[in-house]
């Protein structure tokens, strides 16, 4: 089992999910963070005062995967969510020891299986 | 109606005691003249309706520049049609309004109501081509509308051009402010093309509106102020009569709304198992729309009937435009171009007028719109440019165009942190 953390640009969230859905993954956490990598801050102006945006908006999901499905998954999201510039995000994959299905108390791969796939 | 008998005799007593004609003529003048600035200022409402409505169905992304535009477009009918359109419409006014003369009422109160009708016409395009044009070139296309278009098509009409020698009937402006800034902004939607990812991979995919309270504050305020586009049409007040036929106008034009309504609610409601914002807030403007080339002659159930097949023409309109690939964010073409080609054509089903010559006044008007905002749309393309990069729009065009988001979190953690000055 692994948990995958991936950050991306907010613009490229509709075809990563759907690049995930069409890989058969599901159970997806989605949250707005704002951070800050490579990509140079955002310029903005108000009233003729420049300033810049040093942290950029981005999108972190949280997929907890059974092992066939990390390579899938790492795929959908690298081809989805790459533009080829500068601040496209980053994908960290790490283990995890346990997880339950609150409803059902089910543990670990069984917990993870799709209910309907 | 009692009320209404007892006005006219004291009129009447008034002056045939031989009372001053004077001061009745003073205040008649001054009846009209505060009509004309009161339905004025109701027109001018119908701004932020339109900046609120088209607002609230674009993404938060693209929201400043909806503002931009809408407050733009205002400023700018108030400097174009003062300085040439108003001439263009209504001959003999001069440049700059030197030469303008009008008995009965104050000319700049005229005035002052024939440019928030331009500035209606400009803002119904700005909804529609939402979301990845240019700010520059939408400010040229702005001067271009409310001092060129909008003047010399609203000429054949009420400049006694040719469509009023023929005995067409459009007393407030079906076809020459609605239709006209409908297919005007077909026209430009055709030259623009549709937003990046609303019909990727062989599907017309919903972007919906990032806030349906804003769109539908904007549907009030544009409702309200349709009493102002209406009634003030009959650009008089003083006589028992006009102020009459003033309120019958309120009557039908609420009419008429409240069908729109009611019948898209049902109609959407039918279609998608839940009655839809969106369209109910189409079906009350296209059922304005409906009811704005005859509000005095299509009355009572007419108005009711004309509102109700109008409200229903814009939700199956937008379907067609939908499924036609033309993107139309808010659904300008349907609510003011397919409905006032509707609605002029009601005068001559329920009011009376010549079918055949409604239905030439409003194709024509449609037609040329069309041409109009094509033809321009076209030349701002490959001049000025007309679409901001994919990038760019994908940014959305408030940080792109004007370097400002609309809304910034204050809470410290999701939003951005200012640090510091840009160089």
């Amino acid at each position: 089992m692994k948990l995958i953390t991936a950050l991306i640009r907010p613009e490229r969230l509709p075809a990563v999910k759907e690049a995930l859905f069409d890989a058969g993954v599901r159970g997806i956490t989605i949250s707005k963070v704002s951070g800050h990598g490579g990509q140079a801050g955002q310029t903005e102006t108000y009233r003729g005062s420049q300033f810049v945006v040093e942290f950029r908006e981005k999108v972190k999901l949280e997929i907890a995967v059974t092992e066939p499905f990390l390579e899938p998954a790492i795929d959908a999201i690298t081809q989805a969510a790459r533009t080829g510039n500068v601040g496209d995000g980053k994908i960290f994959v790490q283990p995890l020891e346990r997880v339950v299905r609150i409803r059902t108390g089910e543990s670990d791969d069984s917990a993870l299986t799709p209910v309907q796939s | 109606m009692f009320r209404r008998h007892a006005l006219t005799l004291a009129v009447l007593t008034a002056s045939s005691f031989g009372l001053a004609q004077e001061p009745v003529a003073e205040v008649a003048y001054a009846l009209d003249t505060m009509m004309f600035l009161i339905a004025a200022l109701l027109v001018a409402f119908m701004q932020p309706g339109f900046a609120l409505l088209e607002a609230g169905l674009h993404s938060s992304r693209n929201v400043v520049n909806i503002f931009m535009k809408n407050i733009a477009d205002f400023a700018v009918a108030g400097l174009a049609y003062w300085a040439i359109g108003y001439t263009i419409m209504y001959a003999g006014a001069g440049l700059f309004l030197s030469t303008l003369e009008i008995d009965g009422y104050a000319p700049s109160a005229d005035f002052f109501f024939q440019m928030v009708f331009a500035a209606t016409a400009a803002t119904i395009v700005s909804g529609a081509i939402g979301g990845r044009m240019k700010f520059a070139a939408y400010l040229i296309f702005s001067v271009i509308m409310t001092g060129l278009i909008y003047p010399f098509l609203g000429a054949w009409q009420w400049g006694g051009g040719w469509l009023s020698q023929l005995g067409f009937a459009d007393f407030a402006g079906s076809s020459v402010v609605h239709a006209v800034g409908g297919f005007a902004a077909l026209g430009a939607v055709l030259a623009i093309g549709p937003r990046m990812g609303r019909y990727s991979g062989g599907k017309a995919r919903a972007m919906p509106g990032h806030n349906l309270a804003y769109a539908g504050l904007g549907v009030f305020l544009l409702w309200i102020g349709w009493f102002g586009f209406n009634g003030g049409s009959q650009l008089a007040f003083s006589t028992a009569a006009d102020a009459a036929a003033v309120a019958d106008i309120f009557l039908n034009t609420n009419l008429a709304a409240a069908a729109g309504g009611i019948s898209a609610l049902l109609v959407s409601w039918a279609l998608f198992k839940k009655p839809d914002i969106s369209m109910t807030i189409n079906g009350v403007l296209g059922g304005l729309v409906s009811i704005t080339a005859g509000p005095d002659v299509v009355v009572g159930l007419s108005a009711v009937l004309a509102g109700a097949i109008g409200g229903a023409i814009v939700v199956f309109s937008v379907l067609m435009f939908d499924r036609l690939r033309v993107d139309d964010p808010v659904g300008a073409i349907s609510v003011h171009g397919v409905a006032g080609i509707w609605g002029t054509a009601a005068v001559g089903i329920f009011g009376g007028a010549n079918l055949g010559i409604q239905l030439l006044g409003t194709l024509s008007y449609s037609a040329a719109a069309l041409v109009a905002g094509f033809v321009i749309f076209t030349i701002l393309k490959y001049t000025v440019g007309l679409r901001v990069s994919a990038e760019e729009e994908a940014m959305g065009l408030d940080v792109a165009e004007h370097g400002i988001p609309a809304y910034t979190n204050d809470d410290g953690i999701g939003a951005p942190v200012f640090v510091g000055s840009g160089d």
